[in-house]
């Protein structure tokens, strides 16, 4: 094996790609070895390193030095002044908190971070099935196949107290154990990739950063419920995601950590690759479903649910990325070491994705039930431009937005839904005080009427109406009672919607009605628009 | 930059070929559809009811399907499809803007193809890159980021 005295991590997550850092890993390769220095210093391309707006960045260790916003005519300079001369090239580690040197470590980046379901983005390289094993990847169903039987596996999930991350909060243990005590055939494992809630963009940084963590997770969902068969649906607008995957599973295959009779243990698991076409309702679990039959993704009715009758009409186990990479670690370490994360309630972390109005836009893993000041004043770097806070939406599009008095209330699966709000897929959309509740929840709204699938009535003439309804009071065409009907309306496709779709479309307008709700009687009764965003 | 669809029909022998690579299973459709736009560029009628006839399923759900997705097109469209986000992290950081500088640099409405079938411009839901808000995907490349200026010289490296 081979040591260097330095590595320079390049960030490899699709918003680093699209800033070029390809450009500059290769310029870096070609510059460190021109130098005479490639046998002291190993570039790698990792995943997702989390300041996704201040692409590309590289990392370089053991210093943990940050450069951001690096261009291949940087690439130089930074050999030439850090890793030869070790001078940290100051222009380029952004506004430093201190004496011009920006840690990784750092509040700004990792400091209040926990990261278990990221413990790999940004620090191995994704494509290298070897820098995986070396942390310890693996070995968790190694664990399980060799020394747990399955129902001991389900135990410690269960007792680990995982909820599913992808916005239901469903306990994953109770989940796998409806599939494990059905009595089929054939069972099978989903990875629900189908990441389509606006303002989230972690399980593509998850996949793209660390892809045999899904790998490793379904297999051990498999054992635990009997299943051989896995398939993670993808969106197919994800091309790197679908990529790494791809090559994952055939690392894994090659080294028979997939296929048949893995660590000689009996068990066999193969995992294929579906991608979607493009719809927000294959999210939902029975949509996905429908989809990977070949389908239109149109949500089932439930009862029956997949644990007992899911892809194929077979016993199925449906769960997100995220909370399929939390998997290793808890069977790893135990649930005992997971529930020392969190709260008691929800333990464990929550990947979040910071967007809109926040001066560090990006990736971040915190320990759950932190409060929203913390992650936008002590991660997020605040409010840009001088401007203040107005309120954030908590959990995507389908979440509900919150004002500034409740920056304090923690976040978590079950407290959020306490407000009217939800934690659904941890996006995280901050405005600031120079936009117009009107116009956003048109925005919100012209989202849900598109996606609806048509499938159910009050879903689909709901959207409609909801949005048909915002528009107008956009437009200064407002009337009294809207604001009534919006809400009797909103509450009427919450109870009678087939899927979570209808179901969550009104969260937004409610809570936006409940906490903002002067502002709507202003474009109503006065034809003003207090920020002068819309066109009245 | 290489285009990833071409604006001209498919030849059933290549339909042919692409149910044969999935065993003729209805149950990879979504699959199948992926593969013979991409071939295609669109799925025309023609290519509908060939792969109806080679599944042995009604070409009422074959249609279903494409025109359920909106990644699947059944009309023909430019050799570079300009998708726009305008969810709520993109509103948020001006992709108004975006939407605007782009018609104006292209000529056409939003939903429009260009006259000489180069530039089709169209909205998508999220793409998921919300940290380098507003994004826009062409064919299979993102950018992110983007302000109204940096439209022309995007669309430079395609025209």
């Amino acid at each position: 094996m081979e040591f260097y005295r330095s590595h320079v991590l390049v960030c490899g997550g699709t918003p680093c790609v699209l800033e070029g850092c390809k450009g500059v890993r290769d310029a870096l390769i070609a510059e460190v070895k021109r130098r005479g220095l490639d046998r002291e210093v190993k570039v790698v391309e990792t995943g997702c390193l989390g300041p996704c707006d201040l692409g590309p960045v590289i990392v370089v260790y053991p210093e943990g030095t940050l450069y951001q916003k690096v261009r291949v005519s940087d690439v130089p300079e930074i050999v030439e002044q850090h890793l030869l001369k070790g001078r940290v090239v100051t222009r380029l580690v952004g506004e430093a908190p201190q004496a011009g040197v920006v840690k990784y470590e750092e509040p700004t980046y990792l400091g209040v971070q926990e990261r278990i379901v990221l413990r790999n983005c940004g620090v191995i390289d994704p494509e290298s099935i070897e820098e995986y094993i070396a942390r310890d990847g693996y070995r968790a169903l190694a664990k399980c196949l060799t020394e747990m039987k399955p129902a001991d596996v389900i135990e410690a999930v269960k007792k680990s107290g995982l909820v599913g991350r992808g916005g239901a909060a469903f306990p994953t243990g109770l989940k796998w154990s409806f599939t494990a005590n059905a009595d089929a055939d054939q069972k099978y494992i989903l990875c629900n990739a189908d990441e389509g809630e606006p303002g989230t963009f972690k399980d593509r940084l998850i996949l793209e950063g660390d892809p045999h963590s899904i790998l490793e997770g379904m297999a051990i969902a498999g054992y635990a419920v009997g299943a051989n068969k896995g398939f993670i649906y993808v969106r197919g607008e994800y091309v790197l995601s679908i990529e790494r995957l791809g090559k994952a599973i055939e690392q894994a295959k090659a080294l028979g950590l997939l296929g048949s009779n893995i660590f000689g243990s009996g068990f066999s698991f193969d995992v294929e690759i579906r991608k979607g076409a493009g719809a927000y309702v294959c999210g939902e679990e029975t949509g996905l479903i429908e989809s990977i039959e070949g389908k239109r993704g149109e949500p089932r009715i439930k009862p029956p649910y997949p644990g007992t009758e899911g892809l194929y009409g077979k016993p199925t186990v449906v769960n997100n990325v995220e909370t399929i990479a939390n998997i290793p670690p808890i069977l790893l370490n135990g649930p005992d070491w997971f529930r020392q994360f969190g709260t008691e309630r929800c333990p464990g972390t929550k990947v979040f994705t910071l967007t809109g109005d926040i001066t560090n836009k990006g990736l971040i893993e915190v320990p759950m039930g932190i409060t929203l000041r913390r992650v936008i004043y002590e991660i997020g770097g605040g409010i840009p431009g001088g401007r203040e806070f107005k309120m954030a939406q908590t959990g995507g599009t389908s979440g509900g937005c919150l004002p500034k008095e409740l920056l304090d209330v923690p976040m978590d699966y079950f407290t959020l839904p306490e407000h009217g709000s939800a934690l659904g897929s941890g996006a995280l959309l901050i405005m600031d005080d120079s936009h117009c509740i009107v116009d956003i929840a048109e925005c919100f709204m012209r989202f849900f009427e598109h996606e609806s699938c048509g499938k159910c009535t009050p879903c689909r003439e709901g959207t409609a109406r909801l949005h048909e309804i915002v528009a107008k009071i956009a437009r200064g065409e407002g009337k009294p009672g809207d604001l009534e009907l919006l809400d009797e309306l909103g509450s009427v496709m919450q109870v009678s919607s087939l899927c979570g779709l209808g179901q969550a479309a009104p969260v937004p307008i409610k809570t936006m009605l409940k906490y903002f709700r002067d502002e709507f009687e202003a474009h109503i009764n006065d034809r003003l628009c207090p920020t002068g965003t819309c066109g009245i | 930059m290489e285009p990833a669809a071409k604006s001209a029909g498919v030849c059933p022998a290549k339909v042919s070929e692409i149910l044969a690579k999935y065993s003729r299973r209805p149950d990879a459709l979504v699959s199948i559809l992926h593969d013979v736009q991409k071939e295609a560029g669109y799925l025309s009628e023609e290519a509908i009811t060939e792969i109806a006839s080679g599944l042995d399923i009604p070409v009422s759900k074959v249609y279903g399907v494409a025109t359920f997705y909106t990644l699947f097109s059944t009309k023909p469209k430019g050799q570079y499809i300009i998708r726009v986000c305008e969810n709520a992290p993109c509103h948020v950081l001006g992709a108004k803007a975006i939407v605007e500088a782009l018609e104006k640099e292209l000529g056409i409405p939003m939903g429009g193809t260009t006259s000489d079938g180069k530039f089709t411009l169209e909205y998508t839901s999220c793409l998921g890159v919300c940290g380098v808000a507003p994004a826009i995907m062409i064919n299979e490349a993102v950018y992110g980021n983007l302000t109204p200026e940096r439209v022309p010289l995007i669309l430079k490296e395609y025209k």
